[in-house]
């Protein structure tokens, strides 16, 4: 049987099947940090060479991958929006952005508490953090562009371009701040490498990734279904829904 | 227990990166559903006034 | 005049090239501006410090190259704006010639404008770093190479914030992200010159990385536009 994956492209539709779906998230992705967390805070051994700092490893690295995976999936909603004009895509790139940002943010704050006790600084311009914080800078553009312009539908095609270049720009700027780096000699390390040698730090890794992942689907379809109801708040569907009625 | 708080004396850090991933998490959760509660709230009195008319 | 129906596009080009270099040069306070504000900006950086001449070496390709950065920044709001204002821009929507082929004219005349003039001006601002002769040389062949990328970059930015308020500020906020690599390179290569290394491999990637956005750039400019003027 194959699903008519357009019908979910429907805000009406979409808005009915992401209340459904988000709850399973947060509740998976709840289950998980549970386990993440005992895992790797408790079980897990002290690393031989970092001590027990390491164990910011568990969710500095998660949260800097999902950080990129999100821009990507992002523009990759604005080039659909763009491309096809469908209202849901760009609805969902603006709901990505904040999160996004929050995790980049996260990176960043957690990569600066794993720098002062390994490497006795706070901060240090290898190619990881800088590109992480410059990450920052492209989320902050996209949302400064989109709020700044006051038509919904312009400021979805025009934030959506900018999410385009950014994401043709993100390898560019990461190579880019890599031979950088690798010119100037900058530190011998780099935050966020940590020898797995342990089975334990590697399920401790992936339940981390997978429950900051849900967490992020989660919240995220729940911003998205307050941004469809805010742009199709004059339709028939929105004026029958039974949480308005009541 | 007060040995796992502790972390080998890195509990400042490591307690402070998880800390405030629970922190952007709570205030997340929060903002979304204000946003939630405030649109739900806009579209009850827009549909009052309507029923009015 | 009258002559658009016969007009190739390299005439077409050569004329919105040659009318925002005439249009700029009836105000010519505002390049003058760009230009003073760059001098300014770089000399600024040894008087906030202790004037050593081994350290104002070393920081000088980066403060003339983020100078210059912030200098391009500056003009690009008049980059469309004016031609928004008194109605040029739909005209040029609606001409024959593709939209991208001019916002390319445009982005040369902005080169020329704002561009140019910094590189002819550097060589003078580095010489008051100290920087001896072969990375003044790496200098200007870099900027040669990076201010028209700032140019075609901004102008998608331009593009992109056209009539918004507070259109200058955002802008920067979009643009000078985009604009890192350019700057990496760019001051990499005096950097390897004044280390006794090889200029080729930055001033290699800067010209790739021109002829990459000079192509792209118009095109994502001019889908800006439209976007902006719906």
């Amino acid at each position: 049987m194959a699903i008519n994956w357009f019908k979910y492209s429907a805000p009406s539709t979409f808005y009915g099947l992401a209340g459904k779906i988000a709850p399973w998230c947060a509740g998976i992705s709840a289950v998980l940090f549970a386990a993440g967390l005992y895992i790797g805070l408790v079980v897990a051994p002290t690393d031989a060479t970092q001590g027990e700092s390491y164990r910011i490893f568990f969710i500095h690295v998660p949260t800097a991958i999902l950080s990129m995976f999100l821009y990507l999936v992002m523009a990759g909603y604005a080039a659909i929006g763009l491309i096809f004009n469908t209202r849901l895509s760009a609805m969902m790139a603006t709901a990505l952005a904040p999160t996004g940002a929050l995790f980049t943010f996260i990176a960043l704050w957690t990569g600066a508490l794993w720098g002062k006790p390994t490497w006795g600084t706070w901060w240090v311009w290898d190619a990881r953090l800088t590109s992480e914080l410059i990450l920052l800078f492209l989320y902050i553009g996209f949302m400064a562009l989109h709020s700044s312009i006051d038509d919904p539908r312009r400021a979805d095609r025009a934030a959506a371009l900018l999410a385009i270049v950014g994401s043709v720009n993100v390898p560019i700027i990461y190579y880019s701040v890599r031979w950088w780096n690798s010119l100037h000699q900058g530190p011998t390390f780099e935050v966020g490498r940590v020898a797995v040698y342990d089975d334990t730090m590697r399920q401790a890794f992936l339940l981390m990734l997978f429950a900051c992942w849900l967490y992020a689907a989660a919240v995220v379809l729940w911003r998205v279904r307050s941004i469809i109801l805010e742009r199709e708040r004059s339709t028939q569907w929105v004026a029958e829904l039974k949480e308005i009625r009541a | 227990m007060s040995e796992f708080f502790d972390m080998g004396g890195r509990g400042l850090y490591v307690w402070g990166s998880y800390g405030v991933v629970l922190l952007v998490f709570i205030i997340e959760i929060w903002q979304v559903r204000h946003k939630r509660k405030m649109i739900l709230q806009q579209l009850r009195s827009m549909r009052e006034l309507g029923d009015e008319e | 005049m009258n002559p658009q129906d016969k007009m190739s596009l390299s005439d077409s080009l050569m004329l919105v090239i040659r009318r925002d270099w005439l249009l700029a040069m009836r105000r010519r306070a505002d390049v003058l501006t760009t230009l003073v504000f760059f001098v300014m900006v770089v000399s600024l950086f040894p008087l906030s410090m202790e004037p050593d001449p081994n350290v104002l070496r070393k920081i000088a390709p980066g403060v003339v190259w983020v100078a210059a950065l912030l200098a391009s920044m500056l003009s690009l709001g008049r980059l469309f704006s004016a031609d928004h204002a008194d109605g040029t821009l739909e005209q040029m929507m609606l001409a024959p010639q593709p939209l991208a082929l001019l916002v390319f004219g445009k982005i040369v005349a902005h080169w020329m404008l704002s561009g140019l003039p910094l590189v002819l001006l550097a060589p003078v601002l580095g010489l008051q770093f100290g920087v001896p002769t072969e990375g003044l040389w790496v200098l200007v062949a870099g900027l040669l190479l990076g201010t028209p990328m700032l140019s075609a970059i901004g102008a998608i930015g331009a593009a992109l914030t056209l009539g918004l308020r507070g259109g200058g500020v955002l802008v920067s906020l979009l643009v000078l992200p985009l604009c890192i690599p350019v700057l990496i390179f760019g001051a990499g290569a005096v950097d390897a010159v004044l280390a006794a290394k090889s200029a080729a491999p930055n001033l290699a990637l800067l010209g790739a990385a021109l002829v990459v956005s000079l192509a792209a750039a118009p095109w994502v400019a001019a889908q800006a536009l439209r976007i902006s003027m719906e």
